[in-house]
């Protein structure tokens, strides 16, 4: 019986390593084209089965990251590991990874079945085990009554479909999107992402994926990556990226409409920390409750940052309301809600009121703003305080 | 005020209608002229060369043959049968044959290549080779004639078929180059990455994933080099003689070498029969021709 027992904990401490492993590793990258760095100091760690999203908007170098994991662009400096093996040398075929890209690069003199099973024969598959990949990954995404046709015979959701099986066939590592759903018209692209939701639910693989559409990002991401000018500006799951932004840049990036900004200055005493709106000076927001990471001097600028939601005609009495009379300029309805526009203390205030509120245009309104959901941002580093 | 309103309305419409018919037979006018002005030389060509001399002298330019007189084309073709002197274009027609099939097949093949890297795999100065590799299509033929010559001395391949190969190979590459980078230019890199994900190497991309979707810019190469080395007579003359001379060369001789009388039925035809294989590859392949020229993205 020992040899048993010992087989039994060499494979528990094989799914512990298993458990602990980083699928995906980048560390200090570097790239530039010409003499433009794109990439500053990359670093990334994911874990195997979690979804990463690359968020950000287009020349943030999301494309050349995703690029360089796949093998397609070179390194300056820096290297990218996979389950925990340095590929930076590494050829894209042999990295063990699949890649579906935005205008899904169906190769167009093939049919739906030649396509999909292209890498296998490249790499010398047994015929059965390919024709059984095939069976597998065509009816699981339904294109197997489409096995035959030609791309351009297909609707743009079933050549999406046939990209991710070409994908799906070779059994990969990581699974590699570059805009995916960016092709698509606004309902196929709800579908779609409802489709690669359950596709990573199903399958619970690590995924890479890129994207510049926020909401794509945060419905999808087990974890995200906000990029701005080849930096990672912050790595966190979806709400925390959400609720604790950790710098302007992120807070006003995600969400939509985007988060409300009010500068100001910070006041302190012994008791209690206030803040005035600038050109505002009668009125004070008390900022005692919130929990500060980072040292702030008296009189400092700061910037407060307050989603749309939080600012409503709703009456609330919880303890850190701010009640104030202001008057609408804009008024948006959506259906759902109706997106107020006031200005104040400089800048524009977007809050979000329910449908049946009798707000009118400059007529004068209650707005509650709850203060126990703002971020607050160093004016000149533009950091989370 | 209604009534008043249609009333100039059906003028106006009168109107424009008047001046949308002129204007239509005025373009059909334009039309028939500059067909006429085509067509008129290619007619002259076909009637005279089915005449006989006696008809020539006789009638004018416009008039029909009395009959279908075929024998100044099988001289054209074959010759009178007598020794020295006799200028035909037969064995010349298969040395063109020998030079354009080659000749546009490699310049084609090769413009493939070079279009498929400056555009697929992009390096270093790649921009500063397209740019010279452009600068070819600039260089007139008269400049290159002696540098060529003198290449062709040292290979031991000139006054032969495989030197005119060689030549016309050579200088149409620039061309061919240039209708595959323009062609392959629009097609999306990402199906390059794609290919290179799933293992395919960079001679298994070109020919399984661009030469299958290249059949249009193919089908113009084709028919621009064919075109081209076909009807070439500076080349031929300068690089070739005598029996390696290939039919453009050949035409040239014939009509300036007749001594006694001008045999313009002997002339038409040999002209018609130089300028044919090029008529075949137009009609043939025209479609696709007009499709390339216009189509460049593949879409899917």
């Amino acid at each position: 019986m020992y040899w048993l027992e010992n087989t039994l904990l060499e494979v528990s401490l094989q799914e512990q390593l298993r458990a602990n492993m980083l699928t995906l590793k980048i560390k200090d990258l570097y790239k530039s084209f010409a003499s433009t760095e794109v990439l500053k100091k990359i670093n990334l760690d994911i874990e195997e089965g979690s979804f990463l999203v690359l968020l950000g908007p287009s020349g943030c170098g999301k494309s050349t990251l995703l690029n360089i994991i796949a093998g397609l662009e070179t390194i300056d400096k820096g290297a990218v590991f996979i389950d925990d093996y340095d590929v930076s040398k590494v050829e894209p075929k042999d990295r063990n990874i699949a890649m579906v890209f935005q205008s899904y690069a169906l190769y167009p003199s093939m049919t739906v079945r030649e396509n999909m099973i292209f890498g296998l024969k490249q790499a010398k598959t047994p015929k059965d085990k390919i024709e059984q990949q095939l069976e597998k990954v065509s009816n699981f995404l339904k294109v197997d009554e489409l096995l035959n046709r030609k791309p351009s015979q297909l609707s743009g959701g079933q050549r999406q479909r046939t990209a991710m099986g070409r994908a799906l066939v070779r059994e990969p590592r990581i699974f590699l999107f570059d805009e995916p759903l960016s092709n698509l018209d606004a309902k196929l692209r709800v579908e779609m992402r409802h489709e690669i939701k359950k596709l990573y639910t199903s399958l619970k693989a690590t995924m890479v994926y890129v994207t510049h559409d926020q909401i794509e990002a945060m419905s999808l991401a087990s974890k995200i990556a906000v990029m701005n000018e080849g930096i990672i500006q912050q790595l966190d799951d979806p709400q925390t990226i959400y609720d604790k932004p950790n710098s302007l840049f992120v807070a006003d990036f995600i969400g939509s409409p985007s988060m409300n900004f009010i500068n100001g200055e910070i006041k302190k005493d012994s008791q209690s920390v206030m803040f005035t709106p600038n050109n505002e000076d009668n009125i004070n927001f008390d900022l005692t409750h919130y929990e500060f990471e980072n040292n702030f001097q008296n009189n400092q600028k700061i910037v407060v940052g307050l989603r749309p939601e939080y600012v409503s005609n709703t009456e609330s009495t919880k303890k850190y309301t701010k009640k104030l009379s202001l008057t609408p300029t804009i008024i948006e309805t959506t259906g759902f809600d109706k997106n107020v526009t006031f200005d104040f203390a400089g800048s524009e205030i977007i809050g979000r009121f329910t449908p049946n509120s009798g707000v009118e245009l400059n007529n004068p309104q209650e707005v509650y703003f709850d203060l126990s959901q703002i971020s607050i941002f160093d004016s000149n580093t533009e950091l989370r305080l | 005020m209604s009534a008043s309103t249609n009333i100039s309305y059906q003028k106006l419409e009168d109107r424009s209608r008047i001046t949308n018919l002129l204007l239509r037979w005025f373009l059909y006018f334009v039309l028939v002229l500059f067909a006429f002005y085509f067509i008129f030389p290619l007619y002259v060509m076909l009637v005279t060369s089915f005449k006989t001399m006696e008809e020539i002298r006789q009638g004018n330019l416009l008039t029909l043959p009395g009959q279908l007189n075929i024998e100044s084309w099988a001289v054209a073709w074959g010759g009178r049968g007598y020794g020295a002197g006799d200028t035909y274009l037969r064995p010349y027609f298969w040395n063109s044959i020998k030079m354009v099939v080659p000749a546009t097949f490699f310049s084609t093949f090769i413009g493939a290549m070079t279009g498929y890297v400056l555009t697929k795999w992009r390096f270093k100065g790649d921009s500063w080779v397209f740019l010279f590799l452009l600068f070819g299509c600039f260089i007139p033929y008269q400049a290159i004639l002696l540098p060529m010559a003198r290449t062709l001395g040292i290979l031991g391949i000139s006054n032969s078929i495989l030197g005119l190969v060689v030549v016309h190979s050579i200088y149409g590459i620039p061309f061919t180059t240039l209708f595959f980078r323009n062609y392959y230019v629009s097609i999306p890199n990402e199906l390059i990455k794609a290919a290179r994900i799933d293992g395919a190497g960079f001679f298994k991309i070109f020919f399984k994933i661009l030469i299958p979707i290249s059949a249009p810019i193919i089908v113009v190469t084709v028919i621009w080099q064919f075109t081209q080395i076909w009807n070439d007579f500076l080349f031929g003359a300068t690089f070739s003689f005598g029996t390696a001379a290939p039919i453009q060369v050949a035409l040239n001789n014939m009509v300036l070498s007749s001594t006694s009388v001008k045999e313009y039925n002997v002339d038409m035809a040999s002209a018609i029969i130089a300028g044919f294989p090029t008529l075949i590859v137009y009609v043939l392949a025209g479609k696709y021709f007009i499709r390339g020229l216009t189509s460049g993205a593949v879409k899917g």
